[in-house]
């Protein structure tokens, strides 16, 4: 049977540690490796932020995260009810940032992709964001 | 954070915070930077010794001091990275960007 779980929380950057600690939790059932439990905390550590900076532009919103557990597949939903991403091609790749002026990297999506084994990307100009993510956990 | 200046080298040492994310990045841009005005800094060391977690947030704190520094002659250094620090430089090139010492 799948084990799922939802959580709300608003848009403030002291929920980032929050968020991908209680992922981070809700996975721990399924003996990840110290490797494996980090991509996972930088993956949501990254949509979280992004949900933060672009989609509310550190205004007030709320991020909804959806967790499900499928034998030792994860699949993890960051959403939010911001902006949208006008190109989403544009935005995943690495070093684009609309935002220079704040110091961002432009490597959000890339470590995503590069600590998750499947990222999927929805968005709807002035509607929002769904960042689905997947990964595997190996059985120890 | 204890940050620490040593005069004769001119080094700036930043103790770099326990979780390294975007809302911790804030107050370590503000606190780097007053002391990079302060001080006549020549180098600065990224000190990891304490930091569990970082995510992309971090890169553009140290890439922007770097920057600003390397552009007045100074060098950068990052010290005491552990495996999931390293996988976060590794990944992002970090690593050719600034010199790294474990």
């Amino acid at each position: 049977m799948k084990k799922e779980m939802k959580m709300e929380f608003s848009s403030q950057s002291e929920n980032e540690g929050f968020a991908r600690v209680a992922v981070g939790a809700f996975i721990a059932g399924l003996n990840p490796t110290v490797d494996e439990l980090a991509d996972i905390k930088t993956a949501v550590s990254e949509a979280v932020t992004n949900a933060i900076i672009h989609g509310y532009e550190q205004k007030e919103g709320k991020v909804w995260i959806t967790c499900e557990i499928d034998g030792q597949d994860v699949e993890i939903c960051v959403i939010d009810n911001g902006k949208g991403i006008v190109d989403i091609d544009k935005a995943r790749e690495p070093l684009y940032t609309t935002k220079p002026e704040l110091e961002r990297s432009g490597m959000g999506f890339t470590f995503m992709e590069a600590f998750m084994d499947e990222v999927w990307v929805a968005s709807a100009v002035n509607q929002g964001t769904r960042v689905t993510m997947k990964k595997r956990i190996e059985r120890a | 954070m204890e940050h620490k200046f040593e005069r004769e080298t001119g080094t700036l040492r930043v103790q770099m915070p326990r979780e390294l994310d975007h809302h911790s990045a804030e107050t370590l841009r503000q606190e780097t930077d007053a002391l990079l005005i302060k001080y006549p800094v020549r180098s600065i060391v990224f000190d990891f010794q304490d930091t569990v977690f970082m995510d992309s947030s971090g890169i553009g704190v140290i890439l922007g001091r770097c920057r600003n520094l390397k552009f007045a002659g100074g060098q950068a250094i990052a010290v005491h990275l552990n495996q999931q620090i390293q996988k976060i430089f590794q990944v992002s090139g970090l690593h050719k960007v600034i010199e790294v010492m474990l």
